[in-house]
């Protein structure tokens, strides 16, 4: 069939063009804008080129240390939580009861933190986790551990990888329950048919069927993760000291705190670039891989 | 190798079932005898799966018992047994190639690596999967798939049977009956039991020396295809093989006359009188229904003709029921006036559904 070509047609994209350069492209082209300028005061801005560039890329500079810092406490961050809440929500999946009522009380229960705003879940654990009041600290006292979040390193980074495996866990666990679900009865009874084991069931069946939703539940949280900022800052506020401040609590603390616009405009391009070519990467090396092994399945 | 006898077997997904329609299989006695190519035939929730699914172990009979050889296996889990089976979806472990996945079953137990092998080899070069064997198994089309999921079966030198649910459903018409001869040879060649699970007539009747025909939970006839098709026991054979299928009425049977409403047919032979309590039915194939004008015969309403190329199938009505004859492809059908003259030894009666020698 000859499809007629009229190039008026792109006029009726024109509408979707607009709406999109209104709320995204225009913001980010503000910020990049911020990006290249100093200001003073009373709006009176100064071509600064890549200056703030320069300055926040270089380790020895103020900003520099600041960022490489922040940005290493946040990969830090999601590399921890990933490390715990893959494996974790697998295991829940795995375990979960297959039909009835159990399963739909395992569901809810599952779904209930996902529905928590995040600093409700930051206030739930800054008391749950104080020494003197919450029942977690106090307990974790009680049994002879020095625990309190508000003057030790260790103790505000427990509390804040405990609240994240609290909150997310269920996400990856409702993601692999879903995969799990998806696999027919056939393969498990092929597998009893060859003897395998449970753990060759696992190996062979059930990981390589989980593949992509495991893609999709680590590509989510890692983005979650390396751009939290509501619950740390509700807990810690970024303490004690800045052992807990991560990018985005830097970010702001620059932009709305300092008010320097240049320095916060330069930050949030590269922590917009990491995370767009972390997904990238990711997302390009899993799918050429199942690319490789034919596209088929 | 295996002979499996069922004795008295009955399934039932209900604890204590009272009505017949909660049976999934209700009770049999069969035998399969070694080396035999069934198809079991029947039509959607028949219970021909669950038949297989008992035989293979996946599901635990409610009653009665299964022989392999003379030895009880109702119990036996199924890796335990001698049994493969190849599944209406292709199953086949995607990340591993070709040749692990024939492996597989015989890494499971433990085979020395030498064999496994060995087997490996000779299970490629029976199915022709020798190109492929270094492929990983997620990117091979159905019928490959499918091929890979019955290697696994006959890699193992145990097997004694090999059950196929439905195995061509998902392959590309033209490679079907390619796979379907595959199997077939590959049956001459090794001799081991294959129960073939189908709802199609011609996959059925093609592949097997016996054809086993289930219906609502119950076996209603074994037999080969030549018989099923020139005496089947029971009215649903008649209607399920056969296209048209047999043409079933209702009648009211005296000695050698069965009465169709106001007509009356002449049969071959009496049946006793004690055999016509219940419904009565005669069966007749189209096949053997001959189509004229005038003469003696049944007096029939053409309806409407099918020419399908070799033959006419011409429906008609007699008192009001449907019932289909077919005519050569040169036949003239006239527009009134139709006798159906049938053939006298081919008119079967049934009793309850069963037919009635």
């Amino acid at each position: 069939m000859q499809k007629p070509v009229d190039n008026r047609a792109w006029f009726l994209v024109a509408p979707v063009f607009m709406l999109v350069a209104f709320n995204a492209i225009l913001p980010l082209m503000t910020v990049v804008n911020y990006s290249f300028q100093d200001t003073f005061s009373n709006n009176q801005f100064f071509w600064n080129g890549v200056q703030w560039y320069v300055e926040l890329l270089d380790p020895r500079s103020e900003l520099g240390e600041r960022f490489y810092e922040s940005l290493g406490r946040s990969l830090a961050f999601s590399a921890i939580i990933l490390a715990i809440e893959v494996p974790l929500g697998l295991m829940v999946a795995l375990s979960m009861p297959k039909r009835g009522a159990a399963l739909a009380l395992c569901l809810m229960l599952m779904a209930l933190p996902l529905l928590l705003p995040w600093n409700v879940v930051g206030i739930i654990w800054q008391l749950y986790a104080r020494d003197n009041i919450g029942l977690f600290g106090w307990t974790v006292n009680a049994i002879g551990i020095p625990f309190n979040y508000t003057n030790s390193a260790v103790s505000s980074w427990v509390v804040i990888v405990l609240m994240d495996v609290w909150h997310w866990t269920s996400l990856i666990a409702l993601l692999c329950y879903a995969g799990l679900r998806a696999i027919p009865e056939a393969y498990y009874q092929a597998a009893k048919i060859d003897g395998a084991s449970r753990l060759l069931v696992f190996l062979r069946i059930q990981m390589p069927k989980l593949q992509r939703v495991l893609t999709i539940g680590i590509l989510l949280r890692f983005m979650d993760s390396f751009m939290i900022y509501t619950e740390p800052f509700v807990v810690t506020g970024g303490g004690p000291g800045n052992y807990t401040t991560m990018l985005s609590i830097n970010l702001v603390k620059i932009a709305l705190g300092q008010f320097d616009l240049g320095k916060a405009g330069a930050m949030s391009i590269v922590y917009t670039l990491i995370t767009l070519s972390v997904c990238w990467l990711f997302y390009t090396v899993i799918t050429t891989r199942e690319g490789k092994e034919g596209a088929a399945s | 190798m295996a002979q499996i006898q069922l004795e008295n077997l009955a399934h039932s997904y209900l604890v204590n079932p009272t009505q017949s329609w909660q049976w999934a299989l209700k009770p049999m006695n069969m035998t399969w005898r070694q080396g035999g190519a069934y198809a079991l035939l029947g039509p959607s929730g028949c219970g021909k799966t669950t038949l297989l699914n008992v035989i293979s172990g996946l599901v635990t009979p409610s009653h009665g018992r299964i022989l392999f050889d003379g030895r009880d296996v109702s119990r036996i889990p199924t890796e335990a047994r001698n049994i493969a089976q190849v599944f209406q979806f292709p199953v086949v472990y995607d990340t591993m190639t070709v040749a692990d996945n024939l492996a597989f079953p015989l890494q499971n137990r433990g085979v020395a690596k030498a064999t496994v092998a060995a087997r490996v080899r000779q299970v490629g070069h029976m199915l022709g999967l020798e190109p492929i064997m270094n492929r990983r198994a997620r990117g091979l089309t159905a019928d490959l798939q499918q091929k890979v999921s019955l290697g696994r079966g006959l890699v193992r030198s145990d097997v004694g049977a090999i059950l196929f649910d439905e195995p061509l459903t998902v392959i590309d018409p033209h490679l079907k009956w390619q796979l379907r001869a595959q199997i077939r040879r590959v049956h001459a060649e090794t001799d081991v039991t294959m129960i073939y699970v189908t709802h199609d007539q011609t996959e059925a009747l093609t592949f097997a020396d016996s054809v086993v025909v289930m219906y609502q939970g119950e076996v209603v006839q074994i037999g080969t295809p030549q018989e099923l098709f020139d005496r089947p026991a029971h009215t649903f054979v008649g209607y399920f093989i056969g296209s048209p299928g047999m043409n079933v009425l209702p009648a009211r049977v005296e000695g050698d006359r069965a009465h169709i409403g106001s007509q009356v047919l002449q049969l071959a032979q009496g049946i006793a009188a004690t055999a016509s309590d219940g419904k009565m039915e005669i069966g007749i194939r189209p096949e053997y229904l001959r189509v004229e004008r005038g003469g003696r015969g049944l007096p029939v309403q053409v309806r409407r003709v099918d020419d399908i190329g070799r033959i006419k199938i011409v429906h008609c009505l007699l008192e009001g029921m449907p019932i289909a004859a077919i005519a050569g492809e040169d036949a003239e059908i006239p527009a009134d006036g139709v006798m159906l003259v049938p053939e006298q030894t081919q008119i079967h009666v049934y009793c309850n559904s069963h037919r009635v020698e």
